[in-house]
């Protein structure tokens, strides 16, 4: 009899301790570390596209283009997209994820218009140099696609766990956990294509 | 008596397993063809003969550099594009080793007149989006262009793996790593879990038989031991890099990943 209530004496703690961590104790911030590093890949893919834009717009501009009013445009929607940014802790507030992408999109447009206005120049389309800052913008845009994807599929893997049995329990009580907001590459407008005026 | 305790106990060693069990695998609405070997030619663009001669430049270049290059044709890419396809196939399949994630492909989609080299995460740096275009552009497809399939996937592959080659140097340290490598694994294994538990048994045991003599000797004493497994960490991370080996046959990947590095081209 006293062995079976030692037994329980040292069962019961050690019981507690594996249930708890089944309730999200160590689940729920794991998902959201990978869910923050996810968001990280995001920022850093955005953060490379801008500073490959610096390199195009000055091709164009050696190239002695006329394109002065999207180089201006494409310049200033860069400036405000690095200037937004969003930090992990905010990833649960929509109205700052929203901003980001807006002005991410912004750049986006403006990126789109420039490279097909140049599509008119077949002396740029020859351009070594400029096929290879497009292959490169190219592949950025394609790492964005992924790293966003990536990042929601993240989100929503840490948004059922904490809104889900048994991890909702140490979500809710012990960390308080808050769902964050997935990223939507497309803003109102953005399935537009671009319109290019030849200016004939 | 005792049985019940290590009934518990195994209980009890199960439920972080089933923890980890418990995360839902990613949704998968794609599929993908089989990786058969390191040259899937699913589009039927190359005969017997230049399929083996590919497969052998390709186990060459992954002994001589511990890098993965796959060639796929594709009959079809399902209404993706062929960037959003390749990530995914490359993914998939798992090209490159887990934990360098150097894997690369070679895409083409005769259909869709695309071609697309696919870049592992660890190889971005080496087969940048530029040099991936200027391959393309440069050794693919003016072969493509005119109608000789086989020849831009060999020029491709040669141009990709020039990149791909170590220089000698730098391969003898990753055979010598490797083989160091083989060696440590031995005693590596679980090794560390194993005495965890034999730790906490034991425990246990030697309290139930120190508490027999007294019954109340223990309340007295000090309190309850708590003890923390080693967190999620040692468990599910049996697999490192399964290599294919040398020969086509049992080709694999290795886990490797992938994050949408590379280039695309038509013609």
């Amino acid at each position: 009899m006293t062995i079976l209530r030692q037994l329980h004496l040292f069962l019961l703690p050690l019981l507690g301790a594996f249930a708890l961590s089944a309730c999200g104790i160590n689940s729920v911030p794991a998902a959201e570390e990978v869910a923050k590093a996810k968001w990280a890949d995001v920022q850093a893919q955005y953060q490379r596209r801008a500073n490959l834009v610096g390199n195009l717009v000055a091709t164009v501009k050696a190239a002695g283009k006329q394109e002065q009013d999207t180089l201006v445009k494409v310049t200033e929607a860069r400036a405000k997209a690095t200037s937004v940014q969003v930090s992990a802790q905010d990833l649960s507030d929509p109205a700052k994820v929203q901003q980001f992408q807006q002005a991410q999109a912004q750049l986006s447009q403006g990126l789109g218009r420039l490279l097909a206005s140049v599509e008119a120049y077949p002396d740029l389309k020859t351009n070594q140099n400029f096929l290879d800052l497009q292959s490169q913008l190219e592949g950025t845009e394609n790492r964005i696609a992924v790293a966003i994807r990536d990042y929601n599929e993240a989100v929503r893997a840490y948004n059922t766990r904490i809104r889900t049995f048994p991890d909702a329990i140490g979500a809710k009580i012990i960390h308080g956990a808050k769902p964050m907001t997935p990223f939507q590459a497309t803003t109102p407008g953005a399935e537009e294509a671009p319109k290019v005026d030849f200016g004939n | 008596m005792f049985r019940r305790l290590f009934l518990i106990l195994a209980l009890l060693a199960f439920i972080p397993a089933a923890a980890l069990l418990g995360f839902p695998p990613p949704a998968q609405g794609q599929t993908f063809p089989k990786l058969t070997g390191r040259v899937v030619d699913d589009a039927a663009l190359l005969s017997p003969q230049q399929e083996q001669a590919l497969t052998d430049k390709l186990a060459t270049l992954e002994q001589q550099s511990g890098r993965q290059l796959v060639v796929a044709t594709l009959p079809d890419l399902q209404g993706y594009d062929i960037s959003d396809y390749g990530y995914r196939l490359g993914r998939a399949w798992g090209i490159g080793d887990k934990e360098k994630n150097n894997g690369a492909l070679l895409l083409v989609a005769p259909n869709e007149r695309k071609v697309r080299i696919e870049v592992g995460y660890g190889l971005e740096g080496i087969m940048t989006d530029a040099l991936s275009s200027q391959i393309i552009r440069n050794d693919i497809t003016p072969h493509f262009k005119a109608g000789d399939m086989p020849g831009g996937i060999d020029a491709g592959v040669d141009a990709i793996g020039k990149l791909l080659t170590l220089p000698p140097e730098e391969a003898k340290a990753l055979a010598a790593q490797a083989a160091a490598r083989a060696r440590d694994a031995s005693d590596d294994g679980g090794g560390f879990m194993v005495m965890f538990w034999l730790f906490v048994v034991a425990i246990i045991l030697l309290s139930m038989l120190s508490g027999r003599g007294k019954g109340r000797r223990y309340r007295g004493g000090s309190g309850p031991i708590i003890l923390w497994g080693p967190g999620d960490s040692g468990w599910g991370s049996g697999g490192g890099s399964s290599w294919g080996g040398g020969d086509g046959g049992g080709f694999s990947g290795g886990g490797g990943s992938f994050g949408g590095g590379g280039a695309s081209g038509d013609w």
